[in-house]
């Protein structure tokens, strides 16, 4: 079914050459050819159908239909061979210390800023910068416990860091499901191919979580705190709190008395120890942040500074998701770990620099311009691709509000066989998010999330904007 | 777990009762259009006077009066199975019960949460609706194996659990209410008071669909033979001991399930939903139908009604009701709190 498969010029993942596939595919593509295009028409459809009916959903905000869709699942793996993945998981190891060193002096000593690695003026003009948590000590020292960070590959295959979700990163739920569908789906892949498991990241999850439980409590108790219901990634707080066996909880499940946490239950109120948040900092108590939240726990921030209860993340790691802290990244692994980032970041300009901004408004139409806290491809200015109209509304835009903006020329993402109807296969851009998981030690199960812009030609893989996913496979070996 | 959430007890019990709703709503619907079939043409008057106690039965009568010039045939069945502005009709009671269920869908097993969305999915597609208007029995009897499923999953792979237990106590609420309802349908052929003395032959088939409606229509036939008189029709469905949808058999149920909740011994009670269904029960288990034609079948049920109200409404206060308080009260008691500090 692959046969006429052209990269057109792109960094394929699968084919070097529109004739030659990369070593590490070659069982999978042999294997791959033996299925009639009727099979796998027949397979494509029988997994669309099961992942409507189990609720593997996401809801659309803004429908009022209340619409929940699909994440479109392409049959098509990703492959990652035994060596890339070391890399990887390398470079990302690396990263997450030092965004942890950085939170850590950041709501300390701010060394890095008295030693003038980062300006004291980003800090302090950082949306999520949380001044109310200067001096509060967090369990362990962990700020991030789980981290979403997204990788992409350029032009000539190499790899580089577009941004780290140290908030709420969502998206593991599918990376497990996707490969439940698979091996339902093509079990013989599975068995010939040698692709490393992800199925224990509940429990890498949970002990995470354990591991930052209140000194001198034996058999911490340990909930999700969802939005509830119409959040987008309720079907993901769903399946991870019952992967993991923990009571998921609403705002209103809890109450707090004397600077402890309870949940309402049936025989009355019980302690709860460590809670893994999937609310933003701004909802998790009224009586500290939005006073017009009604998701989150009035008192619960007490409770977190008298070191009653847990949380995960910490407050206070939005700081580190504004895109203007992405650019100090590699200083801070230089400065914090006296290395060289593994992974290096895509080149960025920041707008109010003032070198920066003046090459930034010369070269609008050539680069990637985004706000500093949107995601979700909100935001965002492709140049290439954009109206006069639109690039003289982010000139106007930046030239107002420099501190918001940063720019970063067009990577043209590296593209993936996709399957595009009727058994026929094109090339999609493609990124990916690993989990990685910060406890103990670090850990990061051996995989992620592939996102694929299903849209000829699209670089936005983002499952608002029309992107859809694609299991990923970490090879034991090589080939 | 052996920790339950308020709010998943609460959701646990209202998805039972929405499934049960649909069910009931699906075979009365059924038997009724059956029923029509079977009989002569009627004017509209005569229409509306077969369908509008059908209507009433539900307890949505006066909203059905705003939205429907006429009891018709159409109207009424539009407004069970299809009309989201009823929060009763039969698509509004499985969206709300997949609602609960969504809620709680890491709590209820995979299949049961599958089997609801299935139902939810069918409906919100235009074949619903197309298999309505080709082959209403058909749709009926979809609806009708879904809550079947529903039923048996809950009992052959769900832990019997206290999650179970407020699933079992949401369900027989449910049917118990729906059984009188279902049993008053036929009240204005009644005395007010007393047994009556003759039972004209339409007389008869009403009671008979009635019979059907719970699903009773063999049992009945296999202990009375075919003679349908409401007196035995009324003892079947309210005294029953072995009929699973009869008054008593779902009362003995529900108060089985609050004891198994709380642990607590028969004859005793720790919370007035026990209270309650204890009384119940056992006003149940020494009446005889008799009693209940001198007080007069339609008074009966409607203090029966109301009974089954209360034990929900104790249920709600012991376990799922623990002060939600006022966020706005709760932000100045923090407040308070972090001065004192």
């Amino acid at each position: 079914m692959l046969q006429g498969y052209d990269p057109n010029g792109f960094f394929d993942e699968m084919f070097a050459t529109p004739t030659e596939v990369r070593r590490h595919y070659e069982r999978f593509r042999n294997l791959f050819e033996q299925i009639s295009p009727a099979e796998f028409d027949e397979r494509r459809t029988e997994v669309d159908l099961a992942f409507m009916r189990q609720g593997v959903t996401f809801n659309v905000y803004g429908d009022s239909q209340g619409a929940e869709r699909i994440f479109p699942f392409d049959l098509v793996p990703r492959i990652i061979s035994a060596k890339e993945w070391e890399y990887l998981e390398r470079g990302l190891i690396q990263r997450i210390t030092a965004l942890n060193l950085f939170l850590h002096d950041l709501y300390h000593e701010q060394r890095i800023v008295k030693d003038g690695v980062i300006p004291a003026y980003y800090i302090l003009s950082a949306r999520h910068f949380r001044r109310e948590f200067v001096q509060v000590k967090v369990p362990k020292d962990i700020y991030i416990h789980i981290c979403g960070t997204d990788l992409i590959r350029g032009g000539d295959g190499s790899w580089m860091v577009l941004e780290d979700n140290g908030r709420t990163p969502s998206g593991v739920s599918y990376v497990l499901e996707n490969r439940q569908a698979m091996k339902r789906t093509f079990p013989q892949l599975f068995e010939e191919t040698g692709v490393r498991p992800v199925d224990h990241y509940p429990q890498e999850l949970l002990k995470t979580l354990q591991h930052i439980a209140p000194g001198g409590v034996a058999d911490p108790t340990v909930v999700l705190l969802t939005p509830g219901v119409y959040n987008s990634a309720y079907f993901e707080h769903t399946y991870l709190a019952r992967q993991m066996g923990i009571q998921i909880v609403e705002g209103r499940d809890l109450l707090v008395r004397d600077a402890r946490v309870f949940m309402r239950t049936t025989k009355g109120l019980q302690p709860v120890h460590v809670i893994y948040r999937r609310i933003d900092d701004d909802f998790l108590d009224p009586t500290v942040f939005r006073r017009d939240s009604v998701l989150g726990v009035p008192g619960l921030i007490s409770a977190y500074r008298a070191g009653n209860v847990s949380l995960a993340n910490s407050v206070g790691t939005g700081v580190a998701d504004d895109k203007v802290m992405y650019y100090f990244v590699p200083k801070m692994i230089k400065y914090y770990l006296d290395q060289d980032p593994i992974i290096p970041n895509v080149p960025t300009y920041l707008a109010s620099e003032d070198s920066d901004r003046k090459y930034i408004l010369e070269n609008l139409g050539n680069l990637v311009v985004k706000a500093a806290n949107e995601s979700g491809g909100y935001g965002m200015l492709m140049g290439p691709k954009s109206t006069k109209e639109e690039i003289e509304i982010f000139r106007g835009k930046i030239e107002e509000d420099p501190r918001n903006y940063i720019a970063q020329p067009m990577i043209s993402l590296s593209t993936h066989p996709t399957h595009v109807g009727d058994a026929k296969f094109e090339g999609r851009h493609v990124d990916l998010r690993p989990f990685i998981l910060y406890g103990e030690k670090p850990v990061i199960v051996p995989g992620g999330l592939t996102r694929v812009a299903l849209r000829k030609g699209s670089l936005v893989v983002n499952s608002s904007q029309g992107g859809g996913s694609k299991d990923t496979w970490v090879l034991f070996g090589d080939e | 777990m052996s920790t339950m959430l308020s709010r998943v007890a609460n959701c646990l019990y209202w998805l039972a009762r929405y499934i049960e709703r649909a069910d009931n709503t699906a075979r009365i619907v059924d038997v009724n259009l059956q029923l029509l079939l079977e009989s002569r043409r009627l004017d509209p008057t005569q229409l509306a006077a077969y369908w509008m106690p059908i209507v009433e039965s539900t307890g949505d009568h006066e909203l059905f009066a705003t939205l429907y010039p006429q009891a018709t045939g159409e109207a009424v069945t539009e407004f069970l199975l299809f009309d989201q502005r009823n929060g009763n009709s039969l698509t509004s009671s499985v969206a709300a019960g997949r609602e609960n269920a969504r809620m709680v869908r890491d709590q209820v097993p995979a299949e049961m949460w599958e089997e609801i969305n299935r139902l939810y999915l069918f409906f919100r597609s235009d074949k619903a609706r197309e298999l309505w208007e080709s082959s209403p029995f058909d749709f009926l009897q979809q609806v009708r194996s879904s809550a079947l499923t529903f039923v048996g999953i809950s009992y052959a792979s769900t832990p019997h659990n206290e999650g179970w237990n407020f699933i079992q106590v949401g369900k027989f609420i449910e049917r118990a209410d729906k059984t009188t309802r279902m049993l008053d349908i036929r009240h204005a052929s009644l005395p007010k008071r007393g047994i009556p003395a003759t039972v004209s032959q339409a007389d008869a088939l009403g009671w008979s669909a009635v019979l059907r409606s719970c699903s009773a229509w063999d049992a009945y036939k296999a202990l009375h033979g075919s003679e349908v008189h409401p007196k035995l029709v009324a003892e079947y469905l309210l005294l029953s001991d072995e009929f699973p949808r009869s008054l008593k058999f779902c009362v003995d149920r529900l108060d089985a399930s609050l004891r198994h909740i709380s642990g607590v011994a028969p004859r005793r009670f720790s919370n007035d939903a026990e209270r309650l269904s204890g009384r119940l029960l056992a006003e149940l288990q020494y009446s005889k139908i008799e009693e209940v034609f001198e007080i007069g079948l339609h008074d009966y049920v409607d203090q029966v009604q109301a009974r089954l109200n209360q034990i929900g409404d104790a249920l709600f206060k012991t376990y799922i009701f623990q002060p939600y308080v006022n966020i706005e009260d709760e932000i100045l008691v923090q407040q308070e709190y972090q001065q004192q500090q």
